[in-house]
């Protein structure tokens, strides 16, 4: 059995579609991505999964129950991070936590064990309140209050948004060491670097699935060849890059552009050269393995045509 | 019930960490009873009265001594001409001014018939029509009173003997204790609470608790505990203030009063409920409690206008407010000294609209958000 299975699901506010028929399945076990952008419709569809609102039309099951039937009794096994950091600011660490725990009917003596790695780093600050934690330390404590009654599926609406680097890859630690105790992972993030952190991977661009799969098979799916070019004037450059010939498409990617070419019309030395012609001269160019960002936006220019 | 108890404890740190709003609460109703008791006092006292007449003559003088020893009236001065004290109106030095006739004492010896002006200011027609009636009453006790000493005999002369039972110093105090009972009860009840759902939908915190498996109903209970032991303490100091203070007897049971009050409150309590399923923001709660609940209650519970006095339509929109309902039960409870029998039909009427406000609001209240 699936832990989540979501089939058609459709959520509009007023005339705008956040959510168009979108259908996943999660297997057990599993961190599970749901990448995009901004207002790609993520937050609408956790609050779906959640049961936090009802869909307009399609249906859910979260570890075989019925999002919207048996909502009272999904929330029993699910634990859920929003986006936002969502905890009482003015009640000290544990007391937030200790009020969770009750909340699910349980303590946090009895479950502990769950949380111990995680909590254990913040409980020298028991009696802070959580409104003056560090933005890392907030998180940690937002993800005890989620794990406390150790639910089945978790879900985290964004957990590394507006976390240092340093802490971002300490939560991902963290989640493969929650997901090794059993508990599937459903995290939402519009970070693509966090990609390859995940077991499977669903991109999601205004309310659509673009594409799912393992990060592997979301790489190897990409059906050009990928060149890191950079030279002197960025921006021109990238106008030439998207005229010249055989060029699929062309992204401003860090430092460089990133240019999926068709191997069949074109190759490194033909675009260099009409790069050349064009009066770019001393343009590197060197080939690069395309990344999940690439995919995701081959993906979604492929969405507009 | 541990999930229950558990939230109320959590809202009540929420409170008693929030200085300024325990602070505001606890404060309000204080305020409040001596700003209506001493600088919202609708009594005069030390009208300026100037007069105008012959000086010369002795029942001009006795009457003028006579409103200059009575307690509420002074006299600042004498006019030339009834004309002059429009001008000491407008320089804003009387507040009424008395003419007498001419020949004004011969006149009243050998006819009884004369004549006395009254002038007052209208500008504030409340004070004018107090002070002109004080102004009469001394004059027609004097004149009275002359008739009497003058003739040797008794004319016929009947002054109505006028006695205000419940209240008889006539203090307003009577009036607005129980009215900002009602008002400081409803505000503390329905604001807090409204205010503090919305706040909760606004850091997203409901979120987190419509996820988990307690029934929101009793997370929302929960969070009107504290709003109610609160309450129960502005009322105890609404009571001793007025009490003591502002010497208001409690008359009737005070076993009565407090589940009058307690049955009100519940409707506040409801109200506040059904303001925060409406509202999204603190600003909008905050915003339908003053133009929805606190404006309406101080116009149409009978604070300042008298419910009687109203249009029929608007007698009917007082009907519905319940603040209106336990200002009644108060002022006959705590003043007439009424028992249960007199304010069975408020008391009724109170406590259906409770019912009623709290089976809507608790239908109302979403399981999920918007």
């Amino acid at each position: 059995m699936n832990a989540i299975e979501i089939n058609g699901i459709v959520k509009s506010y007023g005339n705008v579609r956040a959510v168009d028929g979108i259908s996943l399945s999660v297997g057990e076990g599993e961190i599970f991505g749901l990448i995009g952008p901004d207002g790609a419709g993520k937050t609408t569809l956790f609050r779906i999964m959640t049961t936090l609102m009802l869909p307009d039309s399609g249906s859910g099951t979260v570890c075989g129950l019925d999002i919207v039937k048996d909502f009272a009794r999904v929330r029993r096994i699910i634990g859920y991070m929003p986006g936002k950091f969502s905890l009482y600011q003015d009640l000290s660490v544990r007391e937030n936590l200790d009020y969770f725990a009750t909340l699910f009917g349980t303590t946090v003596r009895e479950n502990y064990e769950n949380i111990r790695e995680i909590y254990s780093q913040i409980e020298p600050f028991e009696d802070r309140r959580a409104g003056k934690l560090s933005g890392g330390m907030k998180q940690k404590l937002a993800l005890c209050c989620a794990l406390v009654h150790h639910p089945s599926v978790l879900f985290l609406d964004e957990p590394t948004t507006g976390v240092d680097a340093v802490s971002r890859s300490d939560f991902w630690n963290m989640l493969s060491r929650i997901k090794a105790s059993g508990v599937t992972v459903f995290v939402s993030t519009p970070y693509m670097d966090e990609a390859a952190q995940c077991d499977r991977l669903a991109l999601i661009r205004d309310g659509v699935i673009i594409g799912t799969g393992t990060p592997d098979e979301i790489v190897s799916d990409f059906p050009y060849r990928l060149l890191s070019v950079g030279g002197d004037r960025m921006y021109p450059l990238l106008k030439e890059l998207r005229k010249t010939d055989g060029v699929i498409s062309c992204f401003a990617f860090g430092d460089s552009h990133h240019v999926a070419y068709d191997p069949a019309v074109t190759g490194r030395e033909r675009i260099l050269a009409s790069l050349a012609d064009a009066g770019f001269r001393g343009c590197s160019a060197v080939e690069t393995a395309p990344s999940v960002e690439d995919c995701f936006m081959w993906l979604s220019g492929s969405g507009d045509n | 019930m541990k999930e229950f108890a558990a939230s109320a404890v959590k809202e009540f740190r929420h409170i008693f960490r929030d200085r300024r709003t325990i602070l505001i609460a606890m404060v309000m109703p204080v305020v409040q009873i001596i700003l209506f008791g001493f600088a919202v006092s609708t009594e005069v006292n030390d009208a300026r009265i100037a007069f105008c007449g012959d000086m010369s003559d002795p029942e001009v003088r006795k009457t003028v001594d006579r409103i200059d020893q009575n307690k509420y009236l002074s006299i600042v001065g004498r006019i030339d001409r009834p004309s002059d004290a429009e001008d000491l109106f407008r320089k804003n030095r009387a507040d009424a001014a008395v003419c007498f006739a001419q020949d004004y004492g011969s006149d009243l010896i050998s006819s009884g018939r004369t004549g006395a002006e009254i002038i007052c200011d209208g500008s504030d027609p409340n004070t004018a029509r107090m002070i002109a009636s004080y102004l009469a009453g001394v004059i027609s006790s004097e004149q009275t009173d002359i008739g009497i000493s003058m003739a040797g005999e008794k004319k016929i002369s009947m002054t109505p003997v006028v006695q205000l039972m419940y209240n008889p110093a006539m203090k307003s105090s009577y009036n607005f204790v129980p009215g900002v009972m009602g008002l400081i009860l409803m505000l503390i009840c329905s604001m807090m609470t409204a205010v503090s759902i919305v706040r909760e939908k606004e850091t997203g915190t409901l979120e987190l608790l419509l996820v988990s498996p307690v029934r929101p109903l009793w997370i929302v209970i929960s969070k009107m505990m504290p709003y109610l032991a609160l309450s129960a303490v502005n009322f105890a100091s609404i009571l001793l203030l007025s009490h003591y203070v502002m010497e208001v007897p409690v008359n009737g049971s005070l076993l009565l009063l407090s589940f009058a009050a307690l049955v009100f409150v519940v409707s506040s309590l409801a109200l506040g409920l059904l303001i925060s399923v409406i509202s999204s923001s603190q600003r909008t709660a905050l915003l339908i409690c003053g133009m929805g609940l606190t404006m309406p209650t101080m116009i149409f519970s009978g604070i300042i206008f008298p419910c009687e006095s109203m249009p029929q339509i608007l007698q009917w929109v007082s009907d519905i407010i319940p603040a209106k309902w336990f200002i009644i039960i108060v002022k006959k409870v705590m003043i007439q000294g009424d028992g249960m029998a007199s304010v069975i039909k408020e008391l009724s009427i109170l406590a259906g609209m409770a019912a009623l406000l709290l089976a809507v609001s608790i239908r109302s209240f979403k399981t999920r958000l918007q």
